[in-house]
Formats: structure tokens, C-alpha cells, sequence
């Protein structure tokens, strides 16, 4: 790991996002902190309105202070403060210092634009080149991202493509103008399954010889097992245990977290066993509970969890801490929880 | 493609073939006697009589109506009733491109002024400006297009005589006097249809902006203007476009109120002259005219969707 002596590229500091909407405040990412070095893998999980995709958004200042929208906390990426700039300077970050990979490529591309337009209009507009110097640019990002034919590709609207080989192309957008740091939001939950390795490798493997850091957010923790350095598990806007990731996975101590890992089919399953859902649905967000926000779906909670809300605290290992008042320890684990997690 | 092409003139055709009949029909089915409105009245019923007897009138309507038709297919629309006696053809194309160019400058006045506010518009959904300009349309909207005109008279020529009041002088003879005629009953038109046009590209814009691809620009740094003209405007034009291509029908045959009050003799003071004095083969003729405008300015439409959307657009084999 060379990259713990990298000075980091992005640094976020209790970041809150607040949307204030006709049914109150909707505090969707409240109070996350994180650093991210050049080279490095972040994994953001967590179950549908955890608030990870949000949290990317805010990131990048895609999202920002506006008239429904309140952020507080930090974020410096590349050096810049994302939201005390102006929008001006904040845009000049995006598609060169940041990018973003989205989760439908069904929806992400414009429709009536061509593939070439797609990758050759940011080309010219960041790197100010010629057409025919991006044409050639963009022709050798879609052989990167493993388009074949990519000359005639280019002349292609998006509807004449498949589901991966359009976000093939959304990659190959993102990466155009070689930025530092690539938000992959939920980058194959659309795709077939058989597709989804390939995008998820491909990705890997880009980040890895550009030496970008990378956020994967996922609510697929298959997909984040392998792929990811640390991993950062969201609930209810907040972090509530994060870590290596080999370390998290192995060896749990959030109950949430225990309980996500506990839900993923083992394949030495018996056959037509129940599945172990997570009883409940995550709270709604305009009114959250008080104390401990996993608290009413979790089989440890007592009055403690339901009166003070639990913050993160350090624990053996690099980065390793979790937000709980009673964490899963090794040997400490209640009667039940007999599951293994060998991945 | 050919073969599209060819499919798609025939369909016209048979689309004209049957305005020709409804045209036809729905005037023989109205009231009033055209022997009355050639001869005036007080005349002998036996003169009245025999003038129709004359005019084909007692023959069967299929006989009737393929005597027009065929006239018609040779250019030949009749002759005015009522005098001066001149060929129908004559009138219409006098008249016609009055109607063209008001419509046409008028829409044109109408597409540079609501696309940029439907566009500023939109980009501050829900703001103060997004407001005013709804409230602003909206009040347009509920203005009769006659009181616009009176206003418009009554400030621009009567308080400041910027333009003439009435009149008309044809685009071949004196341009620049062309256009001070055409400018303000143009300008009229234009209000009412900016206002429609504004609102409907506005609210298309505003769904288009919370598509995927719309954030997908914004993340690769493309500026807002930008993202507005190059990603956003194509796919919100549908209903613009579709509205356009009507607009340009309706406004042809229909902006009587607007030639009344400038004295511009377009085809809506035609027809309606020609209506209110029984003057049957004229109106045949311009409704079957407007028709046809109608008709070529919704195939130009259904051809722009090939542009505007790529997917609509039928694979070449």
C-alpha cells in the first residue's frame, strides 16, 4: 500500500446534506468523513436511501446550497474547497478532477446525440483541441473501455447499443479527460448479471493504471468485496462501521452490517432455504428516529440505542470504527448469530 | 426510402381527396341560393330558376362534384359569383401570401422570443422568474387577440406613428414597406402564439433537466447555457414542434380579426367575404388552399421528429 504515503486527493469532513422539502428537512447525508489517496478504492454501502448516492453527489458538488438544498462540513478535492468556491470555478473540477460513472447507461446518455458527440464535445471543451485530435482521442478511449469496431461505434446513437456497452461509453466519458478521482454510483446495478463482472473489472482496471482513486458506491456488497481497499457502510445518512474492507467483511461488529452480509445467498445455501432479509425498512428520513437509527430493526438494541445516538468510535485495526453502543466483538456474539461470512 | 417517400405522397393524396369531398359537400349542405347572390334579389323566380338549371345546380351531387374535382386537377377553381367576376386562382394568390408571411413572421417573432425565455425559464423552475414569466404568458393568453392589436395601434402608431395603421404593400414592390405593414399584425399574432409557446417548451425543459443525461453534462463540466441549447432543447421540442406545425394552419385561414383590424387582404377576410355573400366556388377554393397548407405543414412536422429523435427514425434497409 504506497498510497497511505500519497497526500490524500479528496478529504470530506462531517459533510451533511439537507434537503428542505414540503414534508420538513431530509437530512440524507448527515455528518460522513472520509480521505481518499491517489490509487486508493473507497466502498460506500448500504441498502436503497442509505444516502450513498447523495453523498457522491455532494461530493462532486453536483449537489450544493441552493434554495432547497443546505450542505454543511468540507470537502477539498484536488486542494479546492468544493463548496465555499463558485459554481464557475467548482464546474472547471468536473470531468477533470472528478468524474462520475452513473448507475442507468439507459438513461445517462442524451438520446440524440451521437456516441462520438458524447465523448468528443468534452474533449474539446476541456482540452480545448481540435476535432479531429479529439475524434482520434475519443476512437482510443472506446478501444480502452473494450468497444470493438470503435470508428464506426462512434457514428452510433445510444439506443443502437447494448446496456454494458453503453456504460462502457459512460466510463470512457468519465475518463476523457483523465481526472484524479472517478465516483462510480451504483455502476452495474442495471446491467445483466453477466455483464456486471466485466464492467466492474474494466473499471478496476482503468483506475488502477491511471492511479485515480476511486468511490464505488453499491448496495451489491459482492461487488464491493473484491474491488475495494476500505469500505465505508452507510445507514440513514450516517457511517456506521467502516475499515478495510477484507477486515469489515471478515469480521463484522455493526449489527447492520452483520445483518447486510447475513442477507447475501450463500451458495453452499440448502436449496430453497429463506433468505436472511433485514426485518423493517429504512427509516423516513424527513422524520428519523431518535438515538440509534438502526435501532428499531435491530435484534441488540436496548433503551440506550433508542435514547442516544451512537458515534464512531476507533477499533483495533487501520481506520477500523464502528457507530454502536453494543458492537459485534469477537467471542461477544449474541446467541443467533451462528452465520459465517467466508467470502 | 423510395418507397417511404412514395407511400408517404400518396397518403397526402388521399388525405386531399378526401378534404375536396368534405369541402364540397359541406358547402352544398349550407343554406342560401347562389342564383340569389349572382342575380340579386327581387328577380322573377323563373329567371332565378333557370340561372341554376345554368350553373349546374339541379344536376346530382356526384356529377356536380366530379365536374369541380376535375376542374379543379386543371388549376381551374371557377369563378367569383359576385363582381368582379375573376377566376378564383386569381384571388387566392393574391391573397395567400399575405396570409403566408403574416403567419410566418409572426411565428418567427413568436420561436425568438419563447425559446430563450422558456429556456431562462426553465432553468429557474420554481424561482421568482420561472413565475413572472408563467403569470406573464398566462395573462397573454387570456387577452383577446383583438385588444393586443388595439394596443399595439394605439401605442406604436397612434402615440409614437412608428408604423402605418392600415394597409398593405406587397413584398415585390417595396420591401422595407413590406415589412412596415406586415411588422405589427405580425407582432400581434406573435404575442399570442409566444405565449402558448413559451409555457408548453418550458414545461417539456423542466422534465427534461431531471433526466439522467442532463446530470450526466453537468458532471463532465459542460456549463449550464450549453447543457441547455446542445442537450436539453432537442428532446423538449416535441410539443413545440407538433404545435408549430399546426400553428402555421390555423394562422393561415384564420387571423381574420387581425387582417379586419390592419385592412390586410389575407385569406381569412377572403372566406368570410365570401361566405357572407354566398359566394360558394371562392370559399371551395380557399378552404381547399388552407388545406393544403395544413396538410404539407404537418407532413413537414412528422419529418422534423426524424431530426429531433433519432429513434423515431425508420431503419434504412
Amino acid at each position: 500500500m504506497t498510497s497511505e504515503s500519497k497526500s490524500p486527493i479528496l478529504v470530506v469532513e462531517n459533510l451533511r446534506t439537507v434537503f428542505h422539502t414540503p414534508r420538513g428537512d431530509v437530512r440524507a447525508v448527515d455528518g460522513v468523513s472520509f480521505e481518499l489517496r491517489p490509487g486508493e478504492t473507497l466502498g460506500l454501502v448500504g441498502e436503497s436511501g442509505s444516502g450513498k448516492s447523495v453523498l457522491g453527489r455532494t461530493v462532486m458538488g453536483l449537489i450544493s446550497n441552493d434554495a432547497r438544498t443546505t450542505v454543511t462540513g468540507k470537502v477539498t478535492l484536488g486542494g479546492v474547497d468544493v463548496h465555499g468556491v463558485k459554481r464557475a470555478v467548482r464546474r472547471k473540477l468536473w470531468g477533470t478532477e472528478v468524474a462520475m460513472v452513473f448507475q442507468d447507461p439507459m438513461t445517462s446518455l442524451n438520446p440524440v446525440k451521437r456516441i462520438g458527440t458524447h465523448l468528443t464535445e468534452t474533449l474539446r471543451f476541456h482540452l480545448r483541441c481540435t476535432r479531429k485530435e479529439a475524434e482520434e482521442r475519443a476512437v482510443e478511449l472506446l478501444t480502452q473501455v473494450g468497444i470493438p469496431e470503435p470508428k464506426r461505434r462512434m457514428r452510433q446513437y445510444p439506443h443502437e447499443m447494448s446496456g454494458g456497452m453503453r456504460q462502457r461509453v459512460v466510463i470512457a466519458m468519465a475518463l476523457a479527460c483523465d481526472p484524479r478521482l472517478l465516483i462510480a454510483d451504483e455502476p452495474t446495478t442495471a446491467l445483466d448479471v453477466t455483464v456486471q463482472k466485466q464492467i466492474l473489472d474494466l473499471l478496476g482496471n482503468l483506475t488502477t493504471e491511471r492511479d485515480m482513486a476511486t468511490v464505488l458506491v453499491s448496495h451489491d456488497l459482492g461487488a464491493v468485496a473484491g474491488r475495494t481497499d476500505r469500505v465505508q457502510v452507510m445507514y440513514a445518512g450516517r457511517t456506521v462501521e467502516q475499515g478495510r474492507t477484507s477486515e469489515v467483511f471478515a469480521a463484522p461488529t455493526h449489527p447492520y452490517t452483520d445483518a447486510l452480509l447475513a442477507s447475501i445467498p450463500q451458495i453452499e445455501n440448502a436449496p430453497h432455504s429463506l433468505l436472511r432479509a433485514i426485518e423493517g425498512n429504512p427509516p423516513d428520513m424527513a422524520n428519523p428516529p431518535g438515538g440509534c437509527r438502526f435501532a428499531p430493526r435491530c435484534g441488540y438494541a436496548d433503551t440506550t440505542c433508542t435514547s442516544d445516538l451512537p458515534l464512531l468510535q476507533p477499533l483495533a485495526g487501520p481506520g477500523r470504527s464502528v457507530a454502536c453502543h453494543h458492537p459485534l466483538l469477537a467471542g461477544a456474539a449474541p446467541v443467533g448469530s451462528e452465520h459465517t461470512h467466508g467470502r | 426510402m423510395l418507397r417511404q417517400f412514395v407511400l408517404r405522397v400518396l397518403e397526402l393524396l388521399a388525405v386531399l381527396l378526401l378534404v375536396s369531398f368534405g369541402v364540397f359537400a359541406l358547402l352544398s349542405l349550407v343554406p342560401g341560393d347562389p342564383a340569389v347572390a349572382v342575380l340579386g334579389e327581387g328577380r322573377e323566380p323563373s329567371e332565378y330558376a333557370a340561372l341554376r338549371d345554368e350553373m349546374g345546380l339541379n344536376d346530382p351531387f356526384f356529377t356536380r362534384y366530379f365536374d369541380w374535382f376535375g376542374g379543379v386537377l386543371h388549376g381551374d377553381l371557377g369563378s367569383s359569383l359576385i363582381p368582379p367576376v375573376v377566376p378564383v386562382w386569381d384571388r387566392l394568390v393574391a391573397a395567400m401570401p399575405v396570409s403566408l408571411e403574416l403567419a410566418g413572421l409572426g411565428l418567427l417573432i413568436a420561436l425568438v422570443v419563447s425559446v430563450p425565455l422558456a429556456m431562462w425559464s426553465a432553468y429557474n423552475e420554481g424561482g421568482r422568474i420561472d413565475r413572472a414569466i408563467g403569470a406573464f404568458t398566462f395573462g397573454l393568453l387570456s387577452l383577446p387577440s383583438f385588444l393586443v392589436g388595439l394596443v399595439l395601434i394605439a401605442v406604436l402608431v397612434n402615440s409614437m406613428g412608428w408604423f402605418p395603421r392600415t394597409g398593405w404593400v406587397r413584398i415585390t414592390d417595396d420591401f422595407g414597406g413590406n415589412l412596415s405593414h406586415v411588422f405589427l399584425p405580425a407582432l400581434t399574432i406573435a404575442l399570442m402564439e409566444m405565449a402558448m409557446f413559451t409555457r408548453i417548451l418550458r414545461n417539456d425543459l423542466v422534465t427534461t433537466l431531471n433526466e439522467d443525461f442532463i446530470l450526466a453534462a453537468r458532471a463532465k463540466g459542460m456549463p449550464p447555457l450549453r447543457i441547455m441549447v446542445s442537450d436539453a432543447l432537442r428532446p423538449s421540442s416535441f410539443s413545440l414542434v407538433t404545435i408549430l406545425g399546426l400553428s402555421i394552419g390555423r394562422l393561415v385561414g384564420s387571423t381574420v380579426i387581425v387582417e379586419y383590424l390592419f385592412s390586410l387582404p389575407g385569406m381569412g377576410r377572403l372566406v368570410i367575404e365570401a361566405a357572407s355573400t354566398g359566394n360558394y366556388p371562392m370559399v371551395q377554393g380557399a378552404v381547399l388552399l388552407i388545406a393544403v397548407v395544413y396538410v404539407l405543414s404537418s407532413a413537414l412536422i412528422d419529418l422534423s421528429y426524424g431530426y429531433l429523435d433519432p429513434r423515431t427514425r425508420r431503419a434504412r434497409a
